[in-house]
């Protein structure tokens, strides 16, 4: 049989229709894979068993022809996203052991559809975090190494590292992510594997952790980008619970994929080439420029004049509704609670939340509450919310003369675990390509393109207009098919040989 | 403007986050790094632009004003770190 894990989540489908293998083979294999991956630590609750059913139960629909759009995919589900009866910790200590008596939407859409879940995915602590070093539940390991030194162990990036991880060492064929500043496509990036945050209001919110509500969007993580349009189809939709969700009907983005992009116009924003940058990066972003140029589009020169600013207005605004958000952590209705002997109110309030949170929360925390703080109010938040105004209009003005732009997804490639760390500021600076688009609310997807020298994977990112996931899908297609990205991590070149 | 300990123990209490000395010293030169990152957004001219709050320009949807959920006692309770006779239990607040 074939190695059921090497499938795309396309193949797996074709092959579970024409019965070559069953949901449950599928499953296991991916379990099995699982278990010997299991020092990567992309998990933080395992829930094999409750794959199983999954499984045996889209077994059940295959055979009287009633299966859905994913039946019998296992993924993996970032732990922020809150599922019923399941331990849902959004990698903090504050909320171990908290099992929601409810479903996100989101995840919810993915299981009628009849995805598999193997498990909840590590992450930075409540998504706060470029490398996944934040976690309560330990790092995430990169499956790729370098070559130059194959003994240190590299991020998977982050927030979403564990997704990321596993999708790019082959124990899940997809997984879900959760993009604030870049949470989605920098781990894309980083581990090898494409993912696409799409336009904010496209997902529902509901049943996701918040972390920064303006900001804050679901997305899927895989290893092909037809894959990632099947995963985003499903999980995209109207949600009357979410009052940002927006009522548009959802595409089938997967027709998206490999269509022309004859005349597409391609947008290349010169101030994402910075001072300093990474030679190898804007080698591979000429790379992908050329490659798109050479599939028939129009390479268009365009200006987002205040992307300098983006990082900045992103420490403010995200941190502030970091810090109203995180306020429900108050040891009363869910999570840690730490009682202490004089018994006060708020003693317990300090107690609990300063056990609870580590050191990254809490420093967005103060942040967040100094900047929203009487006398401050106006000179940080306000100041911040009208430079993100600002960030938008670049957008709108560059989207007159193009369609998609074109851009490094990240400054580096992996870096090792323990680095970036001498200063918070030094760390933040890992999504100061992908923030902009954030701040904006624009569709980004990034996917690998080329090879660092060391033989780390590195990936470009496409935005999009509002709501046109099509379009960036499309194009995406088109650069895909010409980077024809075929390496694999070394770990599993290993068990290869 | 810098954050001096006295600013971080003001803000972590606002926050009700416990803070201890040692705590603060460290919080404070981290605070001031992101801070003196931020301001940088003073170089911005924004006179006459309007705060965004959302990147989506919609009203906010409004429903019937009718139960739609509810009833479920023991559900909600089911989280809670300490609970008794259906209510959460919190350390006592009235002498």
């Amino acid at each position: 049989m074939t190695n059921l894990t090497s499938l795309t989540i396309r193949q797996a489908l074709d092959g579970l229709k024409k019965k070559d293998f069953t949901a449950t083979e599928l499953t296991e294999a991916h379990i099995k894979a699982s278990e010997a991956a299991r020092h990567l630590n992309c998990y933080i609750t395992e829930t094999f068993d409750h794959a199983r059913k999954q499984a045996k139960e889209s077994d059940a629909r295959y055979a009287s022809g009633r299966a859905g759009l994913l039946d019998g995919v296992p993924i993996a589900m970032k732990d922020l996203y809150c599922t019923e009866g399941i331990q849902t910790t959004a990698a903090s200590k504050i909320l171990e052991g908290f099992k929601p008596p409810y479903e996100s939407t989101v995840s919810g859409n993915m299981f009628r559809d009849g995805a598999v879940m193997l498990g909840k995915a590590n992450l930075d602590e409540f998504a706060m975090g470029s490398s996944n070093t934040t976690s309560a539940y330990g790092n995430v390991i990169n499956p790729w190494r370098s070559e130059a030194e194959p003994d240190k162990q590299l991020v998977p990036g982050g927030s979403s590292g564990g997704s990321a991880a596993a999708v790019a060492a082959r124990i899940a064929m997809g997984a879900t992510g959760t993009d604030t500043g870049g949470s989605i496509r920098q781990p894309a990036a980083f581990c090898g594997i494409t993912g696409i945050k799409p336009t904010y209001g496209r997902c529902s919110r509901f049943g996701i952790i918040a972390f920064a509500s303006s900001l804050d969007q679901a997305g899927p993580f895989a290893r092909t980008v037809e894959d990632c349009a099947l995963l985003l189809q499903s999980m995209a939709g109207y949600d009357p619970k979410d009052s940002t969700s927006v009522d548009r009907p959802v595409p089938e983005y997967f027709k998206a994929v490999g269509q022309s992009v004859k005349g597409l116009k391609v947008g290349v924003p010169k101030e994402y080439r910075v001072e300093g940058a990474n030679p190898e990066i804007l080698a591979l972003w000429d790379k992908g420029v050329a490659m798109m140029k050479d599939a028939g589009a129009e390479i268009v020169d365009v200006s987002l004049p205040h992307t300098k600013y983006a990082l900045q207005t992103y420490y403010v605004i995200a941190p502030a509704e970091c810090s109203s958000n995180l306020a429900r952590y108050d040891g009363v209705r869910f999570g840690l609670r730490e009682n202490t002997d004089n018994g006060n109110l708020n003693d317990m309030y300090e107690a609990t939340r300063n056990a609870g949170f580590g050191k990254e929360v809490k420093r967005r925390i103060l942040i967040g509450t100094y900047v929203l703080s009487a006398g401050y109010y106006d000179a940080y938040y306000n100041k911040a919310r009208r430079v993100r105004k600002l960030i938008w209009q670049d957008f709108i003005n560059a989207y007159q003369k193009c369609d998609v732009l074109l851009t490094p997804t990240a400054p580096t490639p992996a870096f090792a675990i323990g680095e970036n760390t001498a200063d918070p500021v030094t760390m933040y600076l890992n999504d100061i390509f992908t923030i902009p688009a954030s701040m904006a609310g624009m569709p980004g997807m990034s996917l690998p393109v080329g090879l660092s020298a060391d033989g780390l994977p590195l990936g470009l990112q496409l935005l999009g207009k509002p709501f046109e996931e099509e379009t960036v899908f499309k194009a995406a297609g088109a650069l895909e098919k010409a980077a024809n990205f075929t390496a694999l991590p070394q770990s599993l070149m290993d068990k290869a040989a | 403007m810098s954050i001096d300990i006295n600013t971080v123990r003001k803000v972590a209490k606002l926050a009700r986050i416990r803070t201890t000395d040692a705590d603060a010293e460290v919080l404070s030169g981290e605070l001031n790094n992101i801070l003196s990152m931020i301001e940088q957004l003073n170089e911005v001219k924004t006179d006459g632009v309007e705060p965004m709050t959302s990147v989506i320009e919609m009203n906010l949807p409004a429903r019937a004003d009718e139960v739609t959920d509810g009833d479920m006692p023991d559900k909600i309770l089911s989280c809670a770190p300490e609970k008794a006779a259906g209510f959460f239990v919190v350390p006592k607040v009235v002498e």
